[in-house]
């Protein structure tokens, strides 16, 4: 099963992030350096976003014009910080690597379609 | 039930009827789970295995009233349900794989495979990657094979509402790969406390919404029951089991008395203790016994040994309140929760007295605020210490926060019986 892992975060998270020290920095990065060792045969692409104050966003609206606006989709609470792919063989097996990963906030993990 | 014949006698009609409705339930409830576990082992897929038990249940019901229960339902039913899961698997490619194993019998009489398929089911309807009340739908369908119609009237929901749910959690088990296994010993625990809240919640939702007054409805604090059961029976080594299992028929065996004849609610100092059913009390705190002998304490088993201090008591006055002080003093451990908290201190005051109990109360304070019990143990306590005035208003707090029917009706009564002789004093 292929699942993509979404590292998400509110802005109490990045705040906390933020306002670690070079020493936590540096030690938060190595365990989850060590994480992605762990797992590497589980995972595939998998990518760090920029903040989401970088964001910009298409919509559609009715009528099928593009708008463009300044920001991320969901104005709020949790945001998308990275993301990996992975195969795993359930989704008992996502839970296990979603729980012991480093990077605090919260993770979601969503199955990808496939075809049949 | 086995070989009864039914239906055949117009006169006695509705008698037959109602017999044939609870032979169909009762022997629905034993297969329908065993046959969707077995089912959706092979064929790997809920939702099929559901349709396929489904339409054997539909089958059944219009057979079995025209010629009666058979001598064997569960292998009449085991028949019928393979031949239309081949029927399902010739139709769709994707189960072409499936057919070599359905045609091989792959839903087996081994009564090994059925014990582990149906938990396996049972952890599958529990996964907590589902909500709460989906995993509480799930396992009533899917285990105890109730029709939504029948857990919609139990939960006072739409039918639509409840259908809608169980479609949405067989698309994300089959989406999202929910797995379909028994936990392993790493996680067993964990898990296995998520199927007990389970059964726990399908119970307190059967035992609150209860009020004797409506036969059709379906209780499900005995299909809470008999889950359990099913449950000691499969895990026999699992002292919480045992405990929750207790816990159910401590309760059920009391159930009588809750309400008087006007359905007004019965506080437990005043129950007619000779109409509990004292065998089934025997046997429950044996099993108390029994689980507390695996030296594995868990929050089940406290609570069962709490009840059974009072279900054991012959009377109210003979209430073993030190005994229940301690267990309420471990339970905490556990179950860290303001409300137990409310609980230990009722048992605290029967042993020291209502200021003690009071002063814990008042320790507690604003978490409990907005909970009825909480004002009106307070206005309990502040009466045995003549404090009438402050009592009257924590009895009117409490009535302002309860919308349930028959708590209302006691409070209104004992508001109405502190206030008689000054209402009456004042003029009309």
């Amino acid at each position: 099963m292929k699942y993509v892992l979404l590292f998400c975060g509110t802005d109490e998270d990045a705040r906390a992030f933020a306002a670690l020290s070079e020493v936590e920095l540096k030690e938060r990065y190595a365990q989850v350096g060590r994480w992605f060792a762990a797992n590497r045969s589980r995972i595939g692409a998998t990518q760090q976003l920029q903040g989401p104050e970088t964001a910009t966003s298409v919509r559609f609206g009715q009528d099928g014009a593009a708008m463009v606006t300044d920001g991320p989709f969901l104005e709020g609470k949790e945001q998308i910080g990275g993301y990996a792919e992975i195969e795993v063989s359930d989704l008992d097996e996502a839970l296990e690597m979603a729980k012991t990963w480093p990077g605090r906030g919260s993770v979601e993990i969503r199955p990808v379609v496939t075809s049949r | 039930m086995a070989g009864t014949r039914i239906g055949r006698d117009p006169a006695g009609g509705d008698v037959a009827v109602t017999t044939t409705e609870q032979a169909l339930t009762a022997a629905f409830r034993e297969e329908a789970g065993r046959l969707a576990a077995s089912l959706v082992r092979v064929l790997g897929d809920f939702a099929v295995a559901e349709e396929v038990v489904q339409d054997c249940l539909l089958a059944a019901w219009e057979r079995w009233r025209v010629d009666g229960i058979p001598d064997n339902p569960a292998g009449w039913l085991w028949t019928t349900a393979r031949r239309r899961a081949l029927d399902v698997a010739r139709r769709d490619s994707r189960y072409q794989a499936k057919l070599a194993i359905l045609a091989a019998s792959g839903c087996t009489h081994d009564a090994a495979q059925r014990d582990d398929d149906r938990l396996a089911l049972i952890f599958t309807c529990c996964h907590p990657a589902l909500s709460s009340e989906t995993q509480v739908a799930l396992t009533l369908r899917t285990v105890c094979g109730l029709s939504p119609r029948q857990i919609a009237s139990a939960f006072l929901a739409s039918e639509h509402a409840i259908a809608q749910r169980l479609t949405r959690a067989r698309r994300k088990i089959a989406m999202a790969a929910i797995p379909y296994r028994v936990p392993d010993a790493d996680h067993l625990a964990e898990r296995l406390a998520a199927v007990l809240a389970v059964i726990y919640l399908m119970f307190n939702e059967g035992y609150l919404t209860s009020s004797g007054d409506d036969p059709q409805r379906r209780d499900l604090t005995e299909d809470a029951e008999w889950l359990a059961a099913l449950l000691a029976d499969l895990m026999p080594a699992e002292p919480e089991v045992l405990g929750l299992l207790a816990l159910i028929r401590l309760h059920r065996a009391r159930a009588t008395t809750r309400f008087d004849r006007e359905g007004q609610l019965v506080l437990l100092a005043d129950q007619d203790r000779a109409l509990w059913d004292h065998a089934a009390i025997a046997g429950a705190a044996d099993l108390v016994v029994r689980a507390s002998r695996m030296r594995r304490p868990g929050p089940y088993q406290l609570q069962a040994a709490i009840v059974a201090c009072h279900a054991e008591a012959p009377a109210w006055e003979d209430t073993d309140w030190p005994q229940i002080l301690l267990l309420y003093d471990a339970l905490l451990d556990y179950l860290p929760s303001p409300v137990v908290a409310l609980h230990r201190a009722i048992a605290h005051g029967q042993v020291t007295g209502p200021g003690d109990a009071l002063a814990d109360l008042d320790a507690l304070g604003g978490a409990l605020d907005s909970y009825h019990l909480f004002h009106a143990t307070r206005a309990h306590l502040l009466r045995e210490l003549g404090r009438l005035a402050e009592a009257r208003r924590a009895d009117e707090r409490a009535l302002g926060l309860t919308a349930n029917p028959a708590e209302r009706a006691l409070l209104e009564q004992r508001l109405c019986r502190t206030s008689a002789p000054a209402e009456q004093t004042k003029p009309a």
